[in-house]
């Protein structure tokens, strides 16, 4: 087994602590990600997702239990949370709204020039960066704000991995985006995650988005966990994320539906091609036993 | 049925730094919705879908051409408050849509600024309320709310003006599985009971699917334009201007290159269910 890169233990935080109106945002998660993997986070608005991602990279600090990154307290020894903060760099919602330099290249350095590297480095970086998000060099001296709105998310992502995190964190990288630049962005993911060997997390809303690209999924619900597990496991319990607000994806819901019609299909399939696999075997083998 | 907004030739384009407008945004523009219709419109990014929200209760009006709503200019500015009062626009962020502390206050906000007599606003505001199933959430703090529920008190706030017509620029965009479930609950009953006419601006193909009707953009333009089993059957085209099928097409298509006969236009799931049973008992 992969060793593991993110740890939390019995990590909680309640928003206005102390006040009449304390509540918490996230209870009691104990969780262990192990390095290279590709995490889905889902959950309904509100579930402590947002929250749950702020702890990986230090923005807030737990009212209770500990985040470990690489087997170290993040919080131990507080002139380290500088640098938990490059280790894990976190990509919010909207990322393009934080665009501010004049140019491509400028901007997506401005990480690394944060992190005290050379020209060179910072340059050599940028441009590595730029063919993560599948830019061409072209696009260094245009200013992000000509850029189309996928072009955009593209830029604001890459300005994430310049810095070469150790876990790269994605929050709803595709909302608001058209078919085709979801599947751009999805498809960047991983092969990002392929050349680097690094850690993704990405929170979505969508079931499909999240089946097409994780290699694990974590469910919250309610300020707690409900499940960290292999994609097919976490889907199989259907009925129970449909009462989280949540779904499975449309191709498993097939699944469900016919094998609650009393077909005898797997119900564990959430891609085209192993939908469209299991389909044909269902189809011709009634068809062979008709014969 | 008669045209109830009515594009006539439009040009629309965003004027730059200097005041020039070099980039027409939508050009030559025809379009005709018509009362009581759901209309789903799809288009990639930056294909003109959201200034074409805008130009439909005179937030933008044409450089060129006409936009009429029920039969009023967008470009006659006497005409706005009755344009305004006809068609309401709900966005893709609720938070930006919320104005007041209080779930009913907020509701209250269109009605009042309409000048409505203080006691019909009170019915208005229960019924719109009662109408997005909100109607117990009439006292809460809206920042208290998920982002389904935030963007349905978002859509009473604009039927408690009593619009015809209702444009919603993607409402499902920031919400989870089953806020988008609600909002296309509510949007559907408000066209179907209320006969409220709807132009849904959508980046999901199986949304766009449950509409009467699908008009697709492509660089300001209109590239396709009927219902959607027939819109959803054009893959090619769709995949060319960067949209996509709904999986359960996508999924019949496969079926019917693989051999099995079976109908290749199935819009969702259920339907696409329906049609594999349907196979099996033959057999």
């Amino acid at each position: 087994m992969n060793s593991v890169v993110l740890e939390t233990k019995n990590l909680g935080y309640l928003y206005s602590k102390g006040t009449s109106s304390q509540v918490a945002a996230i209870n009691d998660i104990n969780l262990k990600i192990e390095k290279g993997e590709l995490v889905g986070i889902i959950g309904h608005t509100g579930s402590g997702k947002s929250t749950l991602i702020e702890h990986f990279n230090a923005i807030l600090k737990p009212t209770s239990g500990s985040v470990f990154l690489d087997g170290n307290d993040i919080w131990a020894d507080k002139k380290n949370v500088r640098s938990v903060r490059f280790k894990v760099g976190v990509c919010f919602q909207y990322p393009e709204y934080q665009l501010f330099e004049d140019t491509v290249e400028k901007d997506i350095g401005y990480g690394p020039k944060n992190m005290g590297l050379s020209e060179d480095e910072i340059k050599k970086r940028v441009r590595e960066s730029l063919s993560f998000v599948g830019l061409s060099e072209k696009y260094l001296e245009k200013s992000p704000f000509d850029l189309s709105g996928g072009e955009k998310r593209r830029v604001a992502i890459a300005g994430v991995m310049a810095m070469r995190p150790e876990v790269l964190v994605l929050d709803e990288p595709c909302a608001g985006l058209d078919p085709i630049g979801r599947n751009t962005v999805l498809d960047l993911i991983v092969k990002y995650r392929e050349k680097t060997g690094s850690t993704v997390i990405v929170v979505s809303h969508s079931m499909e988005d999240i089946s097409k690209i994780a290699t694990k999924i974590l469910v919250m619900n309610e300020s707690r966990l409900a499940y960290y597990d292999t994609v097919s496991n976490v889907f199989s319990h259907a009925g129970e994320l449909f009462s989280m607000g949540l779904d499975v994806p449309q191709i498993t819901r097939l699944f469900l539906k016919l094998k609650d019609a009393g077909y005898d299909v797997r119900t564990d399939i959430y891609t085209f091609e192993e939908a469209e696999k299991e389909l044909l075997k269902l189809l011709k083998r009634r068809g062979n036993n008709a014969q | 049925m008669s045209s109830y907004i009515e594009f006539q030739n439009v040009t629309f384009g965003y004027p730059d730094d200097e005041g020039n407008v070099t980039n027409d945004v939508i050009e030559n523009f025809n379009l005709k919705i018509e009362k009581g219709s759901f209309v789903a419109v799809l288009g990639h990014n930056g294909c003109g879908k959201s200034t074409l929200a805008k130009l439909c209760n005179a937030i933008e009006v044409p450089l060129s051409g006409k936009v009429f709503v029920d039969g009023l200019d967008t470009a006659d500015e006497e005409k706005v408050l009755d344009i305004r009062r006809r068609v309401g626009v709900v966005f893709q962020n609720p938070d930006n849509q919320i104005v007041a502390t209080i779930v009913e206050d907020d509701v209250a906000f269109g009605p009042e600024n309409l000048g409505v007599d203080p006691k019909e606003i009170r019915e208005r505001v229960d019924e719109a309320l009662k109408n997005v199933g909100m109607y117990e959430f009439r006292t809460f703090e809206p920042h208290k709310l998920s982002g389904g529920q935030k963007q349905r008190v978002a859509i009473a706030g604009i039927i408690a003006m009593k619009p015809e017509c209702i444009v919603l620029d993607e409402p499902t965009a920031m919400l989870d599985p089953r806020g988008r479930r609600e909002v296309m609950k509510t949007v559907k009953k408000l066209n179907k009971e209320f006969g409220i006419t709807v132009i849904f601006i959508t980046h999901y193909m199986d949304e766009a699917a449950k509409a009467d009707r699908v008009v697709v953009m492509d660089n300001g333009k209109v590239v396709l334009d009927d219902e959607p089993r027939k819109v959803f059957s054009n893959d090619e085209t769709l995949k060319k201007v960067g949209l996509d099928v709904p999986q359960a097409t996508e999924l019949s298509k496969m079926l019917v290159r693989d051999g099995i006969k079976i109908p290749e236009d199935s819009l969702d799931i259920d339907e696409l269910f329906e049609n594999i049973k349907a196979v099996l008992e033959a057999q």
